[in-house]
């Protein structure tokens, strides 16, 4: 199963412990988590459902350039890492 | 106990007065941008709106006067069909996200757990439950002139004020930069421009005095006359005796009738107060002095404080809600972008700043 993490800066704010999710994508994935863990997603994602404009997501050490569907395929052993963009300063 | 809060860029302080006078007594938020706070007499909830930069907009409540805190739920927009399809008049992307919870207030004493929240984004929102959900109030954006509002300041439209009237809680008055003020009767259900009479001087003739192009920068009520509304607009003063059906401007306050903040008496119609500052394009206090004006008969006549305000080398803007007054009308506060604060117990002649040197100061309410 895919291992979602988190940047250690947003535990500041919510619980978002490390966890291993069911799920072949990107979204899939975040989605299994959102429903462990509901008050995570309004951080990662905004209410349209994108991507916030200053989180970005990694994908095994890849950044994800598609923000809104978030249908990149993950594997079995995949670590999707949520972080935020430098944009945001 | 009064107390004032103050929300800043990098947390929200409480203020009391103690033997030496009025001092930071609690602060939560330390580094978090705060920018709306809203203290509920109903039930003595205290609601600070957060913007977390990368994390987006929170709503936080406190049910011990802000020494413990607990997650509520933001206002936040319904899914679009495509967002990406909409624009403000002016051609921008209205991307249906709440950029910034901009005002809180409280819904009228018979409703205990509504709250209205206006937003950065161009959304007013409506919770029945104190925060728990919040639903956009549609009648107002699906209005047809919402379409033509644009932004003031922030990218996107924006509303900043909300009057709720004090004897009918389905009759609110809301202020958005830019596109005017709206009046309800029936709890948002339907809505009428109320910014007629308003003016323009940034627009084409033709559009001068256009109610949806019209940029209140904040609009105050009284409360033992609602009737009696209060606007400091982007260049000039208006009043209302009518709730916003007819606005007449006033053109004689001193030193600028450029400013953002405007407070009303809470039992007199007549008196109010403003911040001035230069206009538009400097927005620095006139001559390096920082004032408060007072009118005291509707607009007629003015009187300039400055007793205890800083009247050389500085440059403190204060912000549009970040001038406050209590339900007596003599305890006043306001602070600045510089971070400054200061405290008025005589109705605003006499002011006494806070020792402190405050983050940029987005908001101030006196509860008494």
């Amino acid at each position: 199963m895919p291992t979602v993490e988190f940047t250690r800066n947003l535990a500041r704010h919510v619980a978002c412990p490390s966890e291993a999710v069911e799920g072949d994508t990107v979204g899939a994935a975040l989605e299994a988590y959102f429903a462990r863990h509901p008050r995570v997603r309004p951080y990662v994602l905004d209410e349209q459902g994108r991507v916030r404009h200053h989180v970005t997501v990694f994908v095994d050490g890849a950044q994800l350039r598609e923000r809104a569907r978030l249908d990149e395929a993950v594997g079995e052993a995949s670590v999707v890492s949520v972080m935020q963009a430098l944009s945001g300063g | 106990m009064t107390v004032i809060h103050v929300a800043t860029r990098k947390g929200l302080f409480r203020l009391a007065r103690g033997s030496a006078g009025w001092g930071v007594a609690g602060r939560s938020f330390v580094g978090d941008s705060v920018t709306a706070v809203l203290h509920d007499p109903r039930d003595g909830a205290l609601y600070a709106g957060l913007g977390l930069g990368h994390w987006g907009v929170k709503l936080q409540r406190s049910r011990d006067g802000g020494a413990t805190w607990e997650a509520v739920t933001a206002p936040a927009f319904p899914r679009a069909d495509d967002p990406a399809e909409e624009t403000t008049a002016d051609g921008k992307p209205w991307p249906w996200r709440v950029e910034q919870i901009w005002v809180l207030e409280t819904g009228h004493a018979s409703e205990p757990g509504v709250l209205w929240c206006g937003t950065v984004g161009g959304g007013l929102f409506r919770s029945a439950d104190h925060g728990e959900s919040w639903a956009l109030v549609r009648g107002l954006w699906d209005h047809p002139s919402r379409r033509r509002w644009v932004g003031g300041g922030a990218d996107q439209p924006a509303i900043h004020s909300i009057c709720v009237h004090p004897e009918d809680g389905r009759d609110v008055v809301v202020g958005v930069s830019c596109g005017g003020a709206w009046r309800t009767v029936d709890g948002g259900e339907t809505w009428a421009v109320a910014s007629t009479g308003m003016r323009a001087e940034y627009m084409p003739e033709a559009l001068k005095f256009d109610p949806v192009t019209q940029d209140p920068h904040r609009i105050a009520q009284c409360a033992a006359r609602p009737d009696r509304l209060w606007c400091q607009h982007h260049n000039g003063v208006f009043v209302s005796d009518d709730r916003g059906a007819s606005w007449r401007e006033l053109t004689e306050v001193p030193p600028s009738v450029f400013g953002f903040a405007v407070a009303s008496h809470p039992g007199d119609p007549d008196a109010a107060w403003l911040v001035p500052a230069v206009k538009d394009e400097e927005r620095v206090p006139v001559g390096g002095a920082v004032v408060v004006t007072r009118t005291r008969d509707g607009g007629r006549s003015y009187e300039v404080a400055r007793e205890g305000l800083p009247q050389a080398n500085a440059y403190d803007l204060t912000l549009r809600h970040a001038l406050d007054v209590d339900a007596s009308g003599a305890l006043l506060a306001f602070g600045s972008t510089t971070g400054g604060v200061w405290v008025s117990e005589d109705g605003g002649e006499r002011w006494q700043g806070v020792d402190a040197r405050l983050p940029p100061v987005y908001a101030v309410r006196v509860v008494s």
